[in-house]
């Protein structure tokens, strides 16, 4: 018996029971396809989560005012004044860890176009700000050097600013914006950001040089916090050691005596969706599980379910002179074949399905090929050892009683 | 002298089931030469098909020895088995047994796509032959459900007889078939056994026993009987005589 043979005998079984065939191959299908869907919906809901947490920037460090206290009385962090443009420049020279930094005041009240005003903030801060936070420019442009040194009373405004105080009109870009009693020429709009983590609204925001708010707005010489951001996420500990280290040197304060600010990053936020995270990628993983069990018994069914007329046809074989081996190898190649076009059309299913999924919700597509295999390499191994297994135990009847099974 | 075809000694063949034994044969000796056409005949239950599958290889006999063409059967393997299978015999089935699907001539190629020595060209042309053999020629592209029962079992004696076997066993191969078309399949049997095909027709109806050369029959596992049959039919000779009604 050669190879040829059996090749052309197991194609000749699948072409005349196309139905069948497309059945078995069905169960694959699904298999592979439910695999890759829900993994894929599941890795996109996961990615999501960890855009809108990377949105407010992983490496972010904070540096706030500790809470004072005067002759026992706590004074509470807003009127601390302990952090000045001083802090800045050091904190620039001394904290390699940090590839960035801005000041930040900020006041809030009406902010004020024609007729309609909005309850705002605006924030005080310098051209690397918006790195930091990781806002950008839609249009227009951010403030120069010279303008912070001028107290330039120019400003970038968020979307939702846009929105109540520039109804219809699409290009705010020229027109002013007063607040308390300061009109700002508006230079530049920012992106839209959506709602942070804590469903707080990003684009709420006017923007204008730390100098302006300082003298025009509030009329101070202290900043009120500090913005920066590590090289990288790795980094963090490291930067808020750096920040901690310069501070206490410009601030003067002796070995025991406790800081005057407070240094925190956003990776302890991220600690917290951490656990959250954990608990997504155990489900995703049951999910997966869960798929390929329903899938692989898709195939099992199918498979067991032609047993009777195949052991029928397997007696038939024998008893003209196949051999056992001859019939498990025709029954083997046929569900390899069977797999493979399963599995193959499974993987292009599933990333259809995928795709129509993750653009109706807005994410970009997914494709995990690691998931592709899996589902692929899972669903034909169970194709195709359900598909050999019954052979094989039909093909060692007599062939007497292969031909008579009922 | 006429070679030996098939030569069967003791030949038992029980069937052990939860509670009981059943003792399908109970000690066969038979001989059947080349060019014979052996009737295997009994009531029901007497073990004419389990003779038949013994003498086919499709199923082991208990105890006793049986020697196919100069070859011992008991020592083979199950592979060895299946080769002779392949070569030397021709099972033909009450039930035809053809793969649904699949044309006629793909059917009767079945037995040479287990030989390798056999080419794809030359098992074309011997499957066209043998079906050209029973009258089929014009039916070789047609499906199993697309003919009688009549054409179906020519398919399947042309399926037994592609391999050129030493042997044809049938079993009640005309069981299911109406008068004329038995009488046709006889006709065909007839004319290959006069050929010098040996056959081993199993049927429990003495009419269909008088077209063949010898009797054996068969009773509880035990052979009561044999004869060569005298006043022999001649299938094509009936054929003529029966009145074309039979038809319906
Ligand atoms: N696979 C089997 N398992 C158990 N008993 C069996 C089996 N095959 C046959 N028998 C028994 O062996 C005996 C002989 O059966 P066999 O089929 O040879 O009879 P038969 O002469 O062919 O009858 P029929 O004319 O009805 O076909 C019967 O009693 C039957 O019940
Ligand atoms: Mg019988």
């Amino acid at each position: 018996m050669n190879y040829t043979n059996t090749i052309k005998i197991s194609v000749n079984a699948l072409k005349r029971n196309k139905f069948r065939a497309f059945l078995t191959m069905l169960g694959i299908i699904i298999g592979v396809a439910s695999v890759i869907v829900m993994l894929a919906i599941g890795e996109g809901s996961k990615k999501s989560i960890a855009n809108q947490m990377s949105s407010m920037g992983t490496n972010l460090i904070m540096v706030m005012p500790a809470s004072q206290q005067r002759g026992g009385v706590a004074m509470g962090n807003s009127n601390a004044q302990s952090m000045t443009l001083n802090d800045i420049a050091a904190i620039e020279k001394d904290c390699p860890a940090l590839s960035a930094v801005s000041p930040e005041v900020r006041s809030s009240g009406q902010a004020v176009v024609g007729n309609s005003n909005w309850p705002t903030s605006v924030y005080g801060v310098n051209n690397k700000y918006l790195g930091i936070r990781k806002y950008s420019i839609k249009s227009g442009r951010g403030f120069s050097e010279r303008e912070i040194q001028t107290y330039a009373k120019v400003c970038l405004v968020g979307q939702t600013i846009i929105e109540k105080l520039f109804e219809g009109k699409t290009d705010p870009i020229g027109q002013s914006v007063r607040f308390k009693g300061i009109p700002l020429l508006i230079i530049g709009v920012l992106t839209e950001k959506g709602e942070n983590g804590m469903g707080q609204d990003q684009d709420d925001l006017i923007i204008a040089p730390y100098t302006t708010v300082q003298k025009r707005i509030l009329a101070i010489t202290h900043i009120q916090s500090i913005y920066g951001s590590a090289v990288s996420e790795e980094k963090n500990s490291e930067a808020i050691s750096q920040v901690t280290n310069s501070l206490r040197k410009s601030h003067k304060l002796k070995d025991g005596e406790i800081d005057d600010f407070q240094v925190r990053s956003q990776a302890e936020m991220v600690q917290t969706f951490s656990s959250v995270m954990n608990m997504l990628t155990i489900l995703l993983g049951s999910i997966a599980g869960i798929s390929l069990l329903v899938g692989g018994i898709g195939i099992m069914n199918i498979m067991f379910v032609s047993v009777t007329e195949r052991t029928r046809e397997i007696g038939l074989r024998l008893s003209v002179g196949g051999r056992a081996h001859d019939i498990m190898m025709q029954f083997l190649i046929e569900s390899v074949l069977l797999s493979i076009f399963g599995g193959v059309i499974g993987i292009i299913f599933g990333m259809m399905v995928t795709y129509g999924v993750t653009s109706a919700l807005g994410w970009g597509m997914i494709i995990m090929p690691e998931v592709q295999a899996l589902g692929f390499l899972v669903c034909s191994a169970i194709g195709i050892f359900f598909g050999w297994y019954p052979a094989r135990k039909a093909s060692n009847l007599n062939p007497i009683d292969a031909l008579r099974y009922e | 002298m006429k070679k030996t075809i098939i030569e069967v000694k003791d030949l038992k063949k029980d069937f052990y089931m939860e509670e009981i034994t059943v003792h399908a044969l109970r000690g066969i000796n038979l001989e059947i030469k080349e060019g014979e056409f052996v009737a295997i005949m009994g009531t029901s239950g007497s073990g004419k098909s389990t003779m038949l599958n013994v003498l086919g290889c499709l199923d082991k006999p208990t105890s006793g020895s049986y020697m196919l063409d100069g070859i011992s059967m008991g020592e083979l393997s199950r592979n060895e088995l299946a080769g002779l299978r392949n070569r030397k015999l021709g099972f033909v089935f009450q039930s035809y047994n053809l793969l649904p699907r699949t044309t006629a001539l793909e059917n009767v190629e079945l037995p040479l796509f287990y030989n390798s020595e056999v080419k794809p060209k030359e098992r074309r042309e011997r499957a066209i032959a043998a079906l050209e053999a029973v009258g089929l020629a014009d039916r070789m592209h047609h499906m199993p459900n697309q003919m009688s029962g009549g054409q179906q079992q020519r398919v399947a004696i042309a399926r037994s007889l592609v391999n050129d076997p030493v042997v044809i066993l049938a079993d009640e191969a005309t069981g299911n078939l109406d008068t004329r078309t038995s009488y046709e399949i006889m006709a065909l049997l007839q004319d290959l056994n006069s050929k010098g095909k040996t056959i081993v027709f199993v049927t429990h109806e003495p009419d269909i026993a008088k077209f063949m050369t010898r009797e054996v029959v068969f009773r509880d596992g035990h052979i009561i009987r044999e004869d060569m049959v005298t006043e022999r039919y001649n299938a094509l000779e009936l054929l003529k005589g029966l009145p074309a009604e039979e038809l319906v």
